[in-house]
C-alpha cells in the first residue's frame, strides 16, 4: 500500500472531481426518479408514461434511423477511401468529408435551421433552379431536420475511425480477391466490412450516446411535439421545476443507452471468446 | 509496351475517362451537403435584408457586425465570459491532469485501467440527467448561476482529454532521461520540472486546446448550471436564434466555428504520432 501511496495521492484530485460531479449526480438521478411528494414510488414513471410515451418511441426511432444512416454513409465513404482506384478522387474525398467533425453541435443546429427551413437557402436554390415551385417548398424543421443534423455531424467521426481500421487491414486478401475478379462492392461487403465491423460498432455506440445527450440541436430544430426526450427533460425543469419526471426520463435515457452498450459488450465478449 | 490499353494510356491519348461522371456527381452532392449549410451561415452574417423567395440576400453589409462588436454589446460580454471560463477550465484541468498523468504514466498504481476508465465516464453516458442533478446540487450550495459552477461542470467533461492525452505525453518520454537527471543529482521535483514537463509540453498543449474548445462549445451544462446569470457564446447564439435574430446568431456561430476549424488543420502538428499511439493505454 505504501508503495502505491504517491501515485494514489496524485490521481486523487482528478478522481474526486469525477466522484462529486459525476457519480453523486448519477446516484441523484436514480434516487430522484423514484422520489415523489408521497415518498418513494413509481409515480414519476406513471406520469412519464402518460405524458411522454410517444416521445420515448419517437426518440428511439430518430436515434435508430440516424445510426443506420450514419453507418451507411460511413461505410460508403470509408470504403471508397480504402478501395477507390483514382488517387485524385480519394484525396478530394478525404479533404471533404472531415469538415463537420469539429463544428460544435450548437452551430450545426443554427446553420441547419436556416438551411432547411421552408424559406431557407436549400429551398431558395431549388426554387431558383426551377426544381420546385415557390408554392411547393418544404421545410424540414421536424424529425427529418434532427436526423439530418445528427448524421451530418456524426458521419465524419465514425468515418474517421472506420477508415483508420480499414486502412490497417491486410492488403493481401483484398488484392487476392481483386485478382480473382471480385468487384469492389463485393470486396467491401464480404472482406473489408466484416473485419472493420468492431470499429464501426464502437463508433456507432459512441454516436448513439452523443445523440442521446445533445440538447441544442432538437431544441433549435424540432421543439414542437413530438420531440426527443432531452427537450422534454429541459422543459420539465424549466417550466415546472419537476425533478421527479425529469429524472424518470433521464433514467430511461440511461437505460436505453445502457442497452446499446450492453449489446455491444456482449458482442465483443463473444468475438473474444471465439 | 503491352497490347492492352490501360486507363493512363487512354488519358494520354486524350480520351475522356467516363468514370469521372459518377465520381464528380458523388463528390458534388457531398460538397453541396457539407458546404451548403456553411455558405448559408456566411451569407446570413452579411445579409442586411433577406426574405423569401429571394435565393440570395437583397442587400449586403456589416451593420450587424458593428452591433455584435459594440463595446457594450451582449456579444462582447458573452465572448469575454466564454474566454474567461475556457481559460479557467484549462488551468483547472491541467492542475488536475499533470500530476494524474505523470502518476498514470510513471508510478506504480493499482487499478490503473479502472482509473483511466473512470475519467471516461462523464463522456460515456447521456449527460443531461447528470447536469439536471448537478444543477439541483449546486442550487443548494449557492454555485448555480456562478462562473465557478460552470467551470466545474466543463472541467468534469473535459478532464478525460486532459488526463488521457497527458498520460500519453508522459508515457512517450524515454524513462532513461528522467533517470539520468536523477543520477546526476537532481531532486525528484527538479527532474520533473526541468526534464519531464518541458518534454511533455506539446502533448499537454494539445490536451489544453481540446479542453478549451470543449468548454467553448459546451451548451447543455451551461444551460442548466449557468443560465440565466452566466451567458456564454453558445447560450447567446441560442437566445438570438430563438428570437429570430439570425444575423446575430450566425455571427456568433462563426466566432465559435473559426477556432474549431482552425484546430482541425493544426491538430496533427501538436499531437505527434508517438503520443497519439499511447492515448488510452
Amino acid at each position: 500500500m505504501r508503495r502505491h501511496l504517491p501515485g494514489l495521492l496524485l490521481v486523487a484530485p482528478a478522481l474526486a472531481i469525477i466522484l462529486f460531479l459525476f457519480v453523486v449526480p448519477l446516484v441523484g438521478a436514480f434516487v430522484g426518479a423514484f422520489q415523489t411528494n408521497a415518498g418513494f414510488g413509481f409515480g414519476n414513471f406513471v406520469k412519464t408514461y402518460q405524458l411522454y410515451s410517444r416521445d420515448i418511441v419517437f426518440t428511439i426511432l430518430i436515434v435508430a434511423l440516424s445510426a443506420i444512416l450514419t453507418a451507411a454513409f460511413s461505410v460508403a465513404i470509408g470504403g471508397y477511401l480504402t478501395l477507390g482506384s483514382n488517387r485524385l478522387a480519394i484525396v478530394l474525398l478525404r479533404w471533404l468529408y472531415r469538415w463537420p467533425l469539429f463544428i460544435p453541435f450548437i452551430v450545426v443546429g443554427q446553420i441547419l435551421r436556416t438551411f432547411l427551413a421552408k424559406n431557407g437557402l436549400m429551398n431558395n436554390i431549388f426554387v431558383a433552379s426551377g426544381v420546385v415551385s415557390p408554392l411547393h417548398t418544404f421545410g424540414m424543421l421536424d424529425w427529418r431536420g434532427v436526423v439530418i443534423a445528427f448524421v451530418w455531424k456524426q458521419v465524419p467521426f465514425v468515418t474517421l475511425l472506420l477508415a483508420g481500421a480499414m486502412a490497417s487491414l491486410d492488403r493481401g486478401t483484398i488484392e487476392a480477391a481483386r485478382n480473382l475478379g471480385a468487384s469492389r462492392l463485393r470486396i467491401l461487403i464480404e472482406i473489408v466490412l466484416p473485419q472493420a465491423a468492431p470499429t464501426l460498432m464502437v463508433g456507432l455506440t459512441l454516436s448513439i450516446v452523443t445523440m442521446m445527450s445533445v440538447l441544442s440541436v432538437p431544441l433549435m430544430i424540432a421543439s414542437q411535439s413530438p420531440t426527443v426526450i432531452t427537450v422534454d427533460m429541459a422543459f420539465r425543469i424549466n417550466a415546472y421545476g419537476d425533478y421527479g419526471v425529469a429524472n424518470a426520463l433521464g433514467l430511461i435515457s440511461l437505460v436505453l443507452t445502457g442497452t446499446v452498450a450492453w449489446f455491444y459488450l456482449r458482442q465483443t465478449m463473444r468475438e473474444a471468446a471465439r | 509496351m503491352s497490347l492492352v490499353a490501360t486507363e493512363a494510356d487512354f488519358q494520354r491519348a486524350g480520351f475522356f475517362d467516363w468514370r469521372w461522371i459518377p465520381r464528380a456527381l458523388g463528390l458534388g452532392v457531398l460538397a453541396f451537403i457539407i458546404f451548403g449549410p456553411l455558405v448559408n451561415l456566411l451569407l446570413w452574417t452579411v445579409a442586411e435584408r433577406w426574405y423569401f423567395p429571394h435565393a440570395l440576400p437583397l442587400q449586403y453589409g456589416f451593420s450587424y457586425w458593428g452591433r455584435v462588436f459594440a463595446p457594450r454589446a451582449e456579444a462582447m460580454s458573452s465572448l469575454f465570459t466564454s474566454l474567461l471560463i475556457g481559460c479557467l477550465v484549462v488551468a483547472l484541468s491541467l492542475v488536475l491532469a499533470i500530476p494524474a498523468g505523470y502518476a498514470l504514466a510513471r508510478l506504480k498504481l493499482p487499478f490503473r485501467s479502472i482509473v483511466l476508465l473512470a475519467l471516461l465516464l462523464p463522456n460515456a453516458f447521456p449527460n443531461l440527467p447528470i447536469y439536471v442533478n448537478i444543477a439541483r446540487l449546486f442550487y443548494q450550495i449557492g454555485l448555480n448561476g456562478t462562473v465557478l459552477g460552470v467551470v466545474l461542470v466543463h472541467t468534469t467533461h473535459g478532464l478525460v482529454y486532459a488526463v488521457w492525452i497527458g498520460t500519453a505525453a508522459f508515457s512517450a518520454i524515454e524513462p532513461e532521461l528522467e533517470e539520468a537527471a536523477r543520477s546526476a543529482g537532481a531532486s525528484a521535483m527538479r527532474a520533473f520540472f526541468d526534464v519531464m514537463l518541458p518534454l511533455a509540453a506539446p502533448g499537454l498543449m494539445a490536451s489544453a486546446i481540446f479542453v478549451f474548445l470543449d468548454s467553448l462549445d459546451e451548451f447543455t451544462g451551461t444551460f442548466f448550471v449557468g443560465a440565466p446569470d452566466v451567458t456564454t457564446l453558445p447560450l447567446l447564439l441560442y437566445t438570438a436564434g430563438a428570437g429570430g435574430n439570425y444575423q446575430i446568431a450566425s455571427i456568433t456561430a462563426l466566432i465559435l466555428l473559426v477556432p474549431s476549424i482552425a484546430f482541425m488543420f493544426v491538430v496533427e502538428r501538436f499531437l505527434r504520432a508517438d503520443v497519439l499511439a499511447k492515448v488510452g493505454q
